[in-house]
């Protein structure tokens, strides 16, 4: 990652100035005092964890909500917007994750959207408004056609027609909240040369992020938030802003104490489940969907295999596989020696195997559900008796001892599972699959939107799982997770095995280039 | 470690979820306080058993209806399945089709309530079960699919019965529509019962827990190993058989069956339900909600009948009440998200 630099912008040239924003909600003070600057023509990279306050200052500045105290100046002029469409006519847009593009509507109804040119009848003058679109969208390097369905287009390149969007719409002040976490690397990489490029036109980006790689590579400056509060401010000098700096900021310790270096563990165990010649078929309902093809693997009882992948590599596909979730169209899967054929989650969960899926909000807990039921849902067999009778007693005793077994910090079991903190609820998630005592354990992106605090938790459990016999298959894009956890690691890419290596052989650089074997002459271009 | 305070279990909030549970209630027993200080004859015993008599029909089916919409579905075809389990229980109480005006059981030709019963609540849950495979193997949605449900079922009565109501039956058989067990309604014993059992099975079974689980988030639930696609079509037959025990006890008490029975019954069931604090989008609610529900629709309509007021008017009411009870419902969880 290492993008060509803009010469940094003066430091008088401020755009937007929060000068000790403070926001209190029902008690809890989810911002205190918090200043910072973005200037024109510069990336301002904005972190800190879950639950830092990055959210809420955001929405103050897209105008959802007001400041409870402090200054907002925009542009040498109070900022103090009634609603969002307010803040947008002030010249600020924010690119949230989840894009706000109509998909059923075109390129250039989404790009003209509430404002489409019409002819002198008032009707709307398709034409012009199908060729003014090509022109935005070319700004950011789209060369699609403008009456293509949004619902068409790549996760990228709705976000590129949403940025497209916001130029036009003469916005001085761009906020994007996480855009690259639904982007594939080339698309990252993309991505950020359009920013570099926005940058050198003299607009001002806020960049949110929790990939530290890429705010390093891409932010001029960093402002880092923690429990509300402001951390600290962060300047290039010379070179990109150092990723140990921020994570220190972050977390307010050294990273050295995050991340253990991987120790050579004795694993007893034999192989417990084993993968030959895997194979599975596009779906013509998912067409950009991932196929596996000729995928080996062995998983020894009491081990973590790490399984590197990038986004789009394969590696969530091969957990469904293996999880009845998906298809097979070739291969085997043996567990404890016998041949399995899972056609459903549930066969698979009756074998033995468990699953923590990635997307733990649509595909793992019941957000409005109460954590008793978010933690039996998969062991309803052994919380009832034989008349199908919930036995509730043992059911709470069972979530109490893993309550305790995990440190889950919650109030009662039958508080809302959406009331959780990230972690917390990750760790029910685990707890679910616990009280089956499942023999393999798949974990997809254990870690994802999980605090960096609760991510070491989650780590230490995941080893104590391990050192009880468990197998577990561990799928990561975070290679410094992939690192510390795994025994050994496979590295996945375009559905294929690329390699495999003891953890402690393995660096980042070894594993990322048999992640991202392509990349390079990708860029040589 | 990240010992950060959760925001969302101050005390206030737990006064909210105190509210989301007994708001329905508060509100039903408002109503009766005020109808009572209107006309005091409203709280006499023999016009409470009068609205609970009255509710029980839509009741039981609302019943059903709960578990329905806690998978986030939704069963338009009830008024109609309820009118088609009503003939099928005449065809067989009387022991065929021939239509009569009479209203005097013709002696000895049918098979007895019990068959009667019986072919009921088989053709219910049976209609239900054929619905919740077009819902699940067909992938069209339950709207839909009950949307078709509600004419077709409404077209076999009608073939059957060749238009017109079949009558007269056993005293044994209208004694599930008139009886009286002490001072209490036969319907209303039938109704509690059925209350009951539904609420143990939704709250203290593992089939209950798994109801919750597929409304709160159908994909979890797949993935988290439950058999998403029969516990959907279990609720439809859990329905089609409330609506045909419904349809029974509406004939035995009106000592007749009628081809157009039950038309537009599918939204008092939804709203008696909805009311009671059940979301439409599924994972939440309760039987006792249905019932408080049930109850203020029953006491609105016969509280506004004693008072005189002209049943347009009820209508308009009860349409009111139900979009202020979701907006209430809608407000109290922004309450608690925030």
């Amino acid at each position: 990652m290492s993008l060509a630099q803009a010469a940094a912008a003066p430091a008088d040239d401020v755009l937007l100035a929060v000068q000790g924003v403070t926001k209190h909600f029902s008690g809890v003070t989810a911002l205190d005092d918090v200043s910072l600057d973005v200037r024109r023509g510069e990336i301002l990279g904005l972190l800190g964890e879950n639950g830092a306050g990055k959210s809420t200052l955001l929405k103050i500045l897209s105008g959802v909500q007001g400041p409870s105290s402090g200054r907002i100046v925009f542009d040498g002029a109070e900022f103090s917007p009634a609603d969002p469409q307010d803040a947008k006519r002030l010249g600020i847009v924010t690119i949230y994750q989840e894009l706000s593009l109509i998909p059923t509507l075109t390129v250039a109804e989404n790009v003209f959207i509430g404002r489409a040119p019409v002819g002198p009848l008032g009707l709307v003058n398709w034409r012009r408004m199908v060729e003014d679109s090509r022109q935005i969208i070319s700004r950011v390097g789209l060369d699609i056609d403008p009456r293509t369905p949004v619902s068409a287009l790549s996760v990228a390149e709705q976000q590129l027609v949403e940025i497209a969007r916001a130029l036009s719409l003469e916005s001085r002040l761009i906020i994007m909240d996480e855009p690259t976490s639904a982007l594939t690397e080339t698309e990252v990489q993309r991505l950020l040369s359009i920013m570099d490029l926005l940058r050198k036109d003299g607009v001002a980006i806020m960049f949110v992020t929790h990939r530290l790689e890429e705010a390093s590579a891409i932010c001029d400056r960093m402002t880092v938030l923690r429990d509300g509060r402001l951390a600290g401010h962060l300047e290039r000098d010379g070179g990109p802003i150092q990723i140990p700096r921020i994570i220190e900021k972050m977390v307010g310790r050294a990273a050295s104490e995050l991340y253990a270096r991987p120790t050579e563990r004795e694993i007893a165990g034999g192989v417990r489940l084993s993968v030959r010649g895997l194979r599975t078929v596009r779906d013509p309902e998912a067409p950009h969907a991932i196929v596996l093809e000729g995928v080996d693997l062995d998983l020894k009882a009491g081990e973590i295999l790490g399984v590197a992948g990038l986004v789009g590599s394969g590696r969530t596909e091969l957990a469904r596989a293996i999880f009845g979730a998906d298809r097979i169209a070739a291969g085997t899967i043996t567990l404890e020696g016998k041949p399995i054929a899972p056609a459903s989650p549930a066969d698979a969960i009756a074998l033995g195997i468990g699953l923590v899926p990635e997307d733990r909000k649509h595909q793992a807990i019941f957000a409005a559900l109460g954590i008793l039921t978010n933690f039996s849902v998969a062991a309803l067999g052994r919380f009832s008796n034989g008349l199908g009778f919930m036995a509730e007693r043992r059911e709470r005793d069972a979530l109490s001892e893993y309550k305790k077994m995990l440190s889950i910090r919650m109030a009662s079991a039958e508080q809302a599972m959406e009331g959780l903190s990230g972690g917390n609820q990750q760790k029910v998630v685990l707890a679910r699959w616990l009280a089956r005592d499942p023999k393999v354990l798949i974990v997809d992106e254990p870690t994802r939107g999980v605090d960096v605090g609760a991510k070491a938790e989650v780590h230490q459990i995941l080893v104590q799982l391990a050192q009880r016999g468990i197998a577990i298959l561990m799928i990561s894009s975070e290679l410094p997770e992939v690192l510390a956890v795994s025994d050994r690691i496979v590295t996945m890419r375009r559905g294929r095995i690329t390699g495999e290596m003891p953890a402690v052989e393995a660096t980042e650089e070894k594993l990322m280039e048999l992640m991202a074997l392509d990349r390079r002459q990708g860029r040589a271009q | 470690m990240s010992s950060t305070v959760e925001p969302r279990t101050g005390g206030g909030v737990n006064m909210t979820r105190l509210l989301m549970s007994f708001g329905p209630l508060i509100f039903l027993a408002a109503l009766v306080i005020i109808f009572t200080v209107m006309k005091p004859s409203f709280i006499d015993p023999i016009n409470i058993f009068n609205i609970m008599r009255q509710i029980s029909i839509t009741g039981l089916i609302a019943l059903g209806m709960t578990f329905v919409i806690l998978t986030a579905g939704i069963d338009l075809s009830v008024g109609s399945l309820l009118a088609l389990c009503g003939m099928v229980a005449a065809v067989v109480a009387k022991g065929g089709a021939a239509n009569t005006l009479s209203l005097s059981a013709a002696g000895g030709t049918g098979y007895g309530w019990f068959a009667a019963l019986l072919a009921a609540v088989i053709v219910g849950a049976l209609a239900g079960f054929i619905q919740g495979l077009a819902i699940t193997r067909l992938r069209v949605p339950p709207f839909v699919v009950t949307l078709g449900g509600l004419t077709i079922f409404r077209g076999l009565t009608l073939t059957i019965s060749s238009g017109g109501p079949i009558s007269g039956f056993d005293p044994s058989m209208r004694w599930f529509g008139n009886g009286l067990v002490g001072p209490v309604p036969v319907p209303v014993i039938i109704f509690a019962i059925a209350a009951v059992l539904c609420h143990i099975v939704l709250r203290y079974t593992r089939y209950g827990r798994a109801v919750y689980a597929v409304g709160g988030n159908a994909e979890a639930a797949r993935l988290s190993g439950l058999r998403v696609d029969r516990i959907l079509i279990s609720v439809y037959v859990i329905v089609g058989f409330f609506a045909g025990l419904a349809a029974f006890v509406l004939s035995a008490r009106l000592n007749s069956s009628e081809a157009v029975a039950g038309i537009g019954y599918e939204l008092t069931v939804i709203s008696a339900v909805v009311i009671g604090g059940t979301s439409l989008f599924g994972g939440i609610g309760s039987v006792g909600g249905t019932v408080v529900g049930a109850a203020l629709i029953g006491v609105l309509q016969n509280g506004l009948q004693f008072n005189n007021v002209s049943s347009y008017t009820q209508s308009i009411v009860i349409g009111l009440i139900l979009i202020l009870a979701v907006a209430f419902d809608r407000w109290l969880k922004s309450r608690v998200r925030r």
